[in-house]
């Protein structure tokens, strides 16, 4: 079946009238009280790790500098390139989910810059991502599907360098400091956070504009390899590790554990991405801050398809399902469960075939 | 007409948690704060009727287990977006060790 994932196309109206659109998801049982403990918030997991990151974007970037016009400076560039156009992708999406911090300002701090880093526009994110929750992987309703079907490998790899999606956020960002809201945002921003949206694509635009003036003033490649540049050359990791998420899974299925998947990672990777390598989990239970995922993770795992082992494991399982899914987009992998696990919860899709 | 109705007992509700209250067709959370006090406020979200029973309580306010949205447990007012409208409250009471609510 032809896939459109137009937010305002045909198959957001059939994904509503199948009954895709619904609160009806699986979730594991666990105890109120077990469950209570996990999502209780703390300050200090996220102070350490957000020192630790933005101490190193200064080392860094300092000892980049130091060694410009040097090509020794090409190491530290990609290692603060990984961090911002990485992990600030991960700042961006549990600060948005309000759960890496206790204190509520400093998740909106750390959210705000990630936002800039990565040129999402703050309003706007934040509802997709709300969205991305409610209608996870249905078709016509979800604005975050990382790879559409048929599967598209041209645009996969020029996305490895973030091409389109830096098109993608330049121009809505251009679109909104004219004064324009996209028609696919008005379908899920609301719009008391249109203005909001608006001047904050305003200031952006003016600091991007004072980097660039700053390159052409001083001669100099430094000011945009610090400010914007990162978003493309050390995207990758967030690129790797977000493909994961769903890449080759189910798509209309009511089942977190048909749809997303859970990758174990080297200490690395996980600090960059803060733990959402617990995909599953993150997806059923959102409230669960990221340091606690890996404790949820071995309460929930007798209910789960068996994790992926590593990020090659991961990719061995994935990539010939995209492969198949350029030509076959009905296809997707159905991973076997637990003896100990309830049943998949398909809902409607799996009722009508 | 407005009646007060025997919703809980207090022990059924930890400190700093919520439970749902179901009464005819409508559905309710009663919250217990880190002080003790009682509160009672439509059951459902206001961003996308999901229901509050499984959110997190913080102080007197409740978050919404599925899109984070948080409401101040004395008002109903929104703190945080997604959602954009105030959950309704309900007034309580606590008597003999009952919690009781004014719907």
């Amino acid at each position: 079946m032809p896939r459109d994932y137009d937010l305002l196309g045909p198959d957001a109206q059939s994904a509503v009238a199948k009954g895709l659109v619904t609160e009806d998801w699986y979730r594991t049982p666990i105890d109120r009280k077990v469950m209570k403990a996990l999502m209780k918030r703390a300050d200090q997991p996220a102070i350490r790790d957000t020192g630790v990151l933005f101490g190193l974007m200064a080392v860094f970037a300092a000892t980049a500098i130091a060694l410009m016009p040097s090509w020794w400076s090409a190491p530290f560039w990609l290692a603060y390139g990984v961090l911002y156009g990485s992990a600030m992708d991960s700042r961006w999406h549990e600060c948005g989910h309000g759960s890496a911090f206790k204190t509520r300002w400093m998740n909106m701090v750390v959210y705000q810059v990630a936002c800039f880093c990565m040129v999402r526009d703050p309003s706007c994110w934040k509802f997709g991502h709300a969205r991305h929750h409610s209608d996870t992987v249905i078709v016509g309703r979800d604005p975050e599907v990382a790879i559409m079907r048929p599967v598209d490998m041209l645009k996969m790899a020029a996305n490895l360098v973030g091409i389109l999606d830096v098109i993608d956020g330049v121009k809505r960002m251009i679109r909104h400091a004219a004064g324009h809201i996209l028609p696919d945002e008005a379908d899920y921003v609301a719009e008391s956070f249109h203005a909001k949206t608006i001047r904050t694509a305003r200031i952006w635009l003016a600091i991007y504009a004072a980097t660039i003036a700053a390159a052409l003033v001083f001669q100099s490649w430094i000011p945009v390899l610090l400010i914007g540049l990162p978003r493309l050359y050390g995207c990758w990791h967030m690129v790797l590790c977000g493909w994961l998420q769903h890449g080759g899974l189910a798509d209309n299925v009511l089942d977190h554990r048909m749809n997303s998947r859970t990758v174990y990672m080297n200490p690395v990777s996980r600090f960059i991405y803060w733990n959402m390598n617990y995909h599953v989990e993150h997806h059923m239970f959102p409230l669960v801050p990221y340091y606690k995922l890996p404790e949820l993770h071995e309460i929930c795992r007798h209910d789960f398809p068996a994790p992926n082992t590593s990020f090659l494991d991961g990719y061995a399982q994935m990539l010939p399902a995209l492969w198949r899914q350029r030509k076959d987009p009905d296809f997707y992998l159905r991973r076997p469960l637990p003896e100990t696990a309830n049943p998949y919860h398909e809902g409607p899709a799996a009722k009508a075939a | 007409m407005a009646e007060w109705v025997d919703a809980c007992a207090t022990g059924d509700v930890d400190a700093e948690d919520v439970i749902r209250f179901d009464h005819g067709a409508r559905t309710f959370v009663i919250i217990r704060d880190h002080e003790d006090n009682y509160y009672c406020t439509d059951g459902l979200c206001t961003h996308e009727d999901v229901h509050l029973e499984d959110g997190l309580v913080v102080e007197a306010t409740i978050e919404c287990p599925k899109h984070s949205s948080i409401f101040d447990c004395t008002s109903g007012e929104v703190e945080t977006p997604p959602a954009c409208e105030n959950l309704c409250t309900y007034p309580v009471k606590v008597d003999g060790g009952r919690v009781f609510v004014e719907i």
